[in-house]
């Protein structure tokens, strides 16, 4: 009885607190429907259907929503490229100065963001730079990698290597057994990095703050709205952004469980460690 | 990039490469990290070294006419006695931000790891999913909720919690609250990943030996879960006292703590010295806290 009550004790802590963290979220989704009454008014007014019809009757918001996509998109390309090769030397290679590399990766990932926003500043103004786009891909690449090169490590310090082993044995070339082995099983590690790159890119703020210039990203025209008030249409790009991850996170696990299935399926063929998708 | 999959020393392989590959081989990993590591050293650390420096420059120069270098070292000390009022309250409201986290993070990681079941993924998506909208909008979701003319007040103000005219939007209670809400998720992600580990006849073994649940919890899960519980509280604390969103949305400037003062030295009043050294202040109290705890906590290890 005293177990019973302990465990679900824990269990009704640990939905509270899940609550408290979806709160906001319902909150922004209640007022993406919202009608308000006043331009600084964050209350419940009305409802309406308006704010999804035309998200983009405010033209600036819309424009730094394409700005943040675009420079989330040059930054994840170039950061998942370069973290990936640095993984890749981490975890397949001995080499001279391995602590010092590695200190160059964590440090970016310890630093307070604001220090790392006003030091590039620091930089930029010393070096004559004219900060604008250029500046903050610059910027969002460089906290990007760090993440990039943790999560595609994982993935390749838990793959097995006699697989490619196996591949060599039975006359691959080193190109066809990187295609056709490595590649396929490090991509969703680097697929997971992309993502999460894509993410913080898009979602930063602070760092962004120190060196837009006059470049206005997504966060940027949130924290500049939120002075003198925000359109309501905001909510409707942070319900969707929310909506558009959840479906990715769904199709991602959709996509590991048939893969499973299928490995159960055929142990033969497709079984022990090979697992096409996480 | 062919060499990509080459495997130096795979179990039980053949003859060695000829000599001329494994020359290739050498270069190799300083070619894949020539890139990332020059992008870091460009524009991580070299910036560091420039902020440095700005903050030693003569505090009369400016944007326009440009800064002297003069070892300007009382830089910091002037501007540790102009801000420590801000500094004090950063590391305060990040601290009880802290304590609150832990006390709803454990039970939810706990409550994942162990007596989830089947539910676990979907309750761990839930974790992360506040994640997947922007930062800024959710904070000021909390304006929402905490608004005077909200069912949160006035429920408050019905069982006399709060006074008839109390508030919370712009108090350091709204603070706290967006800080703690900001970064729970940092901290319950390690945590959850010990505890998950934790094997359940350990506790079983302890309720055998007469152990009490809670000294069981004591001296069999709290160690175990040590090295999740390091990692978290400090994924929570050094972004939360280096935030100031929180205080600038949900606050007031009675509530500003130590990064709105950067911003604005950087941004506003453009003093770059100053804004420099207020940020290694920043940076070295974090690095001394942190490097206290660790050792406090006995481990080395982290991350």
């Amino acid at each position: 009885m005293r177990r019973w009550l302990a465990d679900r004790w824990v269990m009704g802590v640990a939905l509270l607190v899940l609550g408290y963290l979806s709160l906001p979220i319902l909150v922004v989704a209640g007022l993406s429907f919202n009608r308000p009454s006043s331009r600084l008014s964050y209350d419940f007014n009305e409802f309406t259907l308006d704010n999804w019809r035309h998200p983009c009757a405010t033209s600036a918001m819309c424009d730094a929503v394409v700005r943040s996509m675009e420079i989330g998109l040059i930054a994840t390309v170039v950061s998942t490229i370069l973290g990936t090769l640095m993984a890749f030397a981490l975890v397949r290679h001995g080499f001279r100065g391995r602590s010092g590399i590695n200190g160059l990766i964590f440090l970016p990932m310890a630093t307070p963001e604001l220090v790392m926003g006003t030091s590039l500043l620091a930089l930029f103004v010393a070096a004559g730079v004219p900060q604008g786009f250029w500046t903050i891909v610059i910027a969002h690449v460089m906290f990007c990698v760090s993440f990039v090169v943790v999560t595609v490590k994982a993935r390749l310090a838990g793959m097995d290597r006699r697989l490619e082993e196996a591949a060599m044995d039975l006359y691959a070339s080193e190109w066809q057994t990187f295609r056709r082995i490595t590649l396929p099983l490090v991509l969703p590690g680097i697929v997971a990095a992309a993502l999460l790159a894509f993410s913080l890119s898009f979602d930063d703020f602070i760092i962004t703050n120190f060196n837009a210039g006059t470049t206005v990203t997504f966060p940027m025209y949130v924290w500049g709205a939120a002075q003198r008030g925000i359109p309501p249409q905001v909510n409707v790009i942070g319900t969707a952004m929310f909506v558009i991850a959840l479906l990715l996170v769904g199709a991602g696990s959709l996509r590991g469980r048939r893969a499973r299935r299928a490995n159960l399926a055929a142990p033969v063929a497709g079984g022990g460690q090979a697992k096409p998708a996480s | 990039m062919t060499a990509l999959a080459h495997v130096p020393t795979g179990s039980g392989q053949s003859a060695p490469p000829p000599a001329s590959r494994r020359g290739r081989y050498r270069l190799l990993p300083y070619l894949l990290l020539l890139p990332g590591t020059a992008w870091l050293f460009l524009f991580f650390a070299l910036p560091l070294l420039q902020l440095a420096a700005a903050s030693l420059y003569d505090p009369s120069g400016s944007l326009s006419t440009g800064y002297a270098m003069t070892w300007a070292f009382s830089n910091y000390w002037d501007a540790f006695q102009a801000y420590w009022p801000h500094f004090v309250r950063s590391f305060v409201y990040s601290a009880i931000a802290l304590v609150l986290a832990l006390l709803m993070g454990y039970p939810l990681a706990y409550g994942i790891a162990q007596k989830a079941g089947r539910w676990k993924n979907l309750l761990l998506v839930c974790v992360v999913a506040p994640m997947f909208t922007s930062f800024l909008v959710r904070t000021l979701a909390w304006k929402t909720i905490l608004s005077d003319n909200g069912w949160l007040v006035g429920l408050l103000r019905d069982v006399h919690l709060l006074g008839p005219d109390g508030r919370l939007l712009a108090t350091p209670v709204a603070v706290v609250l967006g800080l703690t809400y900001n970064f729970l998720p940092f901290l319950v992600l390690p945590l959850y990943a010990s505890l998950e580990r934790l094997d359940y006849r350990l506790l079983e073994a302890a309720s055998d030996l007469y152990a009490s649940p809670l000294r069981a919890f004591r001296r069999v899960t709290l160690p175990l879960s040590m090295p999740g519980m390091i990692a978290g509280t400090l994924l929570f604390f050094i972004p939360a006292t280096g935030d100031y969103i929180n205080a600038e949305l949900l606050g007031t400037p009675n509530e500003y703590m130590i990064g709105n003062v950067i911003d604005s030295a950087f941004l506003v009043r453009l003093d770059y010295p100053q804004g420099a050294a207020l940020s290694f202040l920043l940076m070295a109290a974090i690095l001394a806290i942190v490097f206290v705890y660790l050792r406090k906590a006995g481990t080395e290890e982290v991350l």
